[in-house]
């Protein structure tokens, strides 16, 4: 029987589990994970995890839990840099750590340590040294990655294309058969920005997107942002750039939209007690007050966040714009 | 004339005043947090900001109010939230209305031309370098002597027979520090200020306990921030090492108990071997090097929200079992209240004496 990894899904999974999937797929080692959010993972998360800790961080703890029992390994890497410059929230690099030492009853913990900064081919080494802990060969290792780079890239150009990374695994999974619905026609159209894991976990983001469709709004996210458009941003009136990754290009992604978007509104979702979001909401925040023809709304979400406050709260901002917008249509 | 202000640390103030008299600028003193600097610092500043950022924001603003128009920080490359601060600083300012400079301190390894430049801004008086070389030395000494006396105070204040005492005289000493402006007068007013801390009345039969401090640095280091932590502990009767000065980790007084040199990052090591930003890892070093020392108990201070130190307290649990050292976390915001903390601490001193009782009658039946 072929060894078992185990992969939460949640915080990086959003991003990369396609990369990670196809590679140690490649190198015959099947792959579980925790699967969507449910209330029973919160749950759990809230209860391991420090009462303190932002609410992603408590999924985290969430998804290890329900995993645990049915893997042989926890593939947990160490994510410290993946572009050269800048870093991960302080607690993703702690994260392996923190899970080991206050889980008990866990499989080992897979920890591999990735950060470009030193050097151009760690990345490579990293998973050269993934691949020896399976025993795969140093060539088959180089196979795999090179070949699980590819997934990543379609990957990250479908989401370009404005699908959900639930639609987007579907479709890597069955080419060719795309159940994905086509976009209903909307009149308005806001970009949300916060983190990937925020933004796409229905559960936990209250289905956030899912109701902006509903409401008849199209939504916009950093992932359908051209990278270059964003690098294109600089370090938006910044002495220094943000130091962490992906604050950096939810910022980035704030000041594209409120110049060049050609968005009805924008929405910042965040997590309450999330450290990088102090600044990266104040900035933004700042920045709106620069463009004011286009509202801007804060969401914040913890483990309480309801469903209807969420759904009032979302269409007096829908409504509002859309007067808004009305007005400005008849005047002109 | 710039009028310069900086972030106010525990008694620090007097060497970064003196530094920057000496370099012909005029100073704004940036008053001890009150209640209104946190009234003022938790309005203006993001909800979710780091205390320490909260009450700098305060200070800040009371400073401007008191004429200040420049303000001297550090600025850092990361991982954590603190080298961002003073650019948010910068943009609340601004958005406020206020028209201030910073003159932003960056690791001069990273960013050579930055430490010339701000010097260059600094030294009114044209110094030259090697002028200014020497008057960054005698600071240096300066917050040496503020340190040591700080040091010696903890260990004084839980002996002393007169409640009180330890903390007036403390003060006294500071003041004639604060005084000294030569190298000379800096070492015969620190010779002074210990000695008269030695001096305080005290018993030889007090049952001390010992306990060490880690965290964030800011907490840390400015007591208006921990509701005098410190003092409190000590008028329990407890010893306090606190595991940061801005003078450094000085090792030739902590390691007179085990022979075992071991570094915080080594004893980290086998917990959390990424340096996390803030000082998540050395809290969890230190707490392990001041178990191996026989420590009583550790406490560890964080700010509210403060990423690496929750990162630490969701380790630290399991050091506290491996070691069998009581560890209590105070996470600080500005509804934290003293006497609140004061009946934790209460606690937590019962708790370790009792411990510590125990143990010994214990090594009576085995011994
Ligand atoms: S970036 Fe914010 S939400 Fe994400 S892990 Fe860090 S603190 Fe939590
Ligand atoms: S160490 Fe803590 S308090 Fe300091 S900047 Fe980082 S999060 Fe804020």
């Amino acid at each position: 029987m072929a060894v078992k990894v185990g992969i939460p899904s949640a915080l990086l999974y959003y991003t990369y589990y396609p990369l990670w999937r196809a590679f140690f797929n490649e190198i015959g080692v099947q792959v579980v994970t925790s699967g969507r959010t449910t209330k029973n993972i919160l749950d759990k998360g809230v209860r391991e995890a420090l009462a303190d800790a932002c609410v992603p961080i408590k999924l985290f703890f969430g998804h290890v839990m329900e995993i645990k029992d049915q893997v042989d390994y926890l593939y947990i890497p160490r994510v410290v840099c993946l572009n050269g410059k800048t870093i991960y929230c302080p607690k993703f690099l702690g994260l392996p750590d923190m899970i080991r030492h206050s889980l008990s009853n866990i499989p080992p913990v897979i920890d591999v340590r990735m950060d470009t900064r030193q050097g151009r081919f760690s990345l490579i080494k990293a998973y050269q040294e993934l691949g020896a802990r399976f025993g795969a060969s140093k060539n088959s290792t180089l196979l795999a990655y090179c070949k699980a780079r590819l997934v990543l890239i379609r990957y990250m150009s479908l989401l370009r294309k404005g699908l959900t990374p639930a639609e987007a695994l579907s479709l890597l999974d069955k080419p060719g058969q795309s159940k994905i619905a086509a976009p209903p026609k909307t009149n308005l159209r806001f970009a949300v920005v916060g983190y990937p894991y925020a933004i796409y976990d229905s559960f936990i983001s209250v289905n956030l997107l899912g109701k902006l469709r509903k409401l008849g709004v199209s939504v916009l996210t950093a992932d359908n942002i051209n990278p270059f458009l964003l690098t294109l941003q600089n370090n938006c009136h910044l002495p220094k750039r943000l130091f962490w990754t992906f604050s950096d290009i939810a910022l980035k992604a704030a000041h594209f939209v409120f110049r060049h978007g050609r968005v009805d509104g924008v929405l910042h979702l965040t997590a309450f007690g999330c450290g990088p979001d102090s600044l990266v909401n104040k900035l933004i925040e700042l920045e709106s007050k620069k463009h004011r023809e286009i509202p801007f709304m804060t969401l914040m979400i913890d483990e309480h966040t309801g469903e209807a406050g969420m759904a009032t709260r979302l269409e007096a901002f829908v409504d509002m714009v859309r007067r808004r917008k009305e007005a400005r249509l008849c005047k002109s | 004339m710039q009028k310069l202000t900086f972030p106010r640390m525990g008694e620090s103030w007097r060497t970064f005043k003196m530094l920057l008299e000496d370099l012909g600028n005029e100073v704004v003193v940036p008053p001890r947090p009150s209640k209104r600097t946190l009234d003022l610092g938790v309005r203006y500043s993001p909800e979710f900001a780091c205390f320490p950022l909260k009450i700098l924001t305060g200070t800040y603003l009371e400073a401007i109010e008191m004429g200040a128009d420049t303000i001297v920080t550090s600025g850092g490359i990361g991982p954590c939230r603190a080298g961002e601060y003073a650019m948010l600083h910068h943009k609340i300012l601004a958005d406020l209305g206020h028209n201030i400079k910073m003159v932003v301190f960056e690791p001069p390894r990273f960013y050579p031309f930055n430490f010339i430049k701000n010097v260059y801004i600094l030294n009114r008086a044209r110094h030259s370098i090697r002028g200014i070389i020497a008057l960054i030395k005698k600071a240096w000494r300066k917050l040496q002597a503020l340190d040591n006396a700080e040091k010696l105070s903890h260990v004084i204040r839980p002996r002393e027979l007169i409640t009180g005492t330890t903390t007036r005289v403390y003060r006294k000493g500071l003041e004639w520090i604060d005084q000294a402006y030569t190298n000379e007068q800096i070492i015969d007013a620190e010779t002074a200020a210990l000695e008269a801390l030695r001096n305080v009345p005290q018993n030889p039969e007090a049952e001390v306990l010992r306990v060490g401090i880690v965290g964030e640095i800011y907490v840390l280091l400015e007591p208006a921030s921990n509701l005098e932590i410190e003092e409190t502990l000590g008028n329990l009767g407890v010893e306090v090492e606190r595991s940061m000065f801005l003078t450094g980790w000085t090792r030739d007084n902590t390691w007179t108990e085990t022979t075992e040199g071991m570094t915080v990052k080594a004893a980290a090591e086998p917990y959390l071997p990424e340096l996390v930003g803030g000082h998540g890892r050395d809290s969890i070093g230190n707490t392990i090097l001041c178990a191996k020392r026989g420590f009583d108990g550790m406490i560890q201070l964080a700010p509210f929200t403060c990423i690496p130190e929750i990162v630490a307290r969701t380790i630290l649990p399991k050091v506290s079992r491996d070691y069998d050292i009581p560890v209590l976390t105070f996470f600080l915001d500005e509804q934290t209240g003293k006497a609140g903390m004061t009946t934790r601490l209460e606690a937590f001193v019962d708790l370790m004496r009792r411990k510590k009782h125990f143990r010994q009658g214990n090594g009576l039946l085995t011994g």
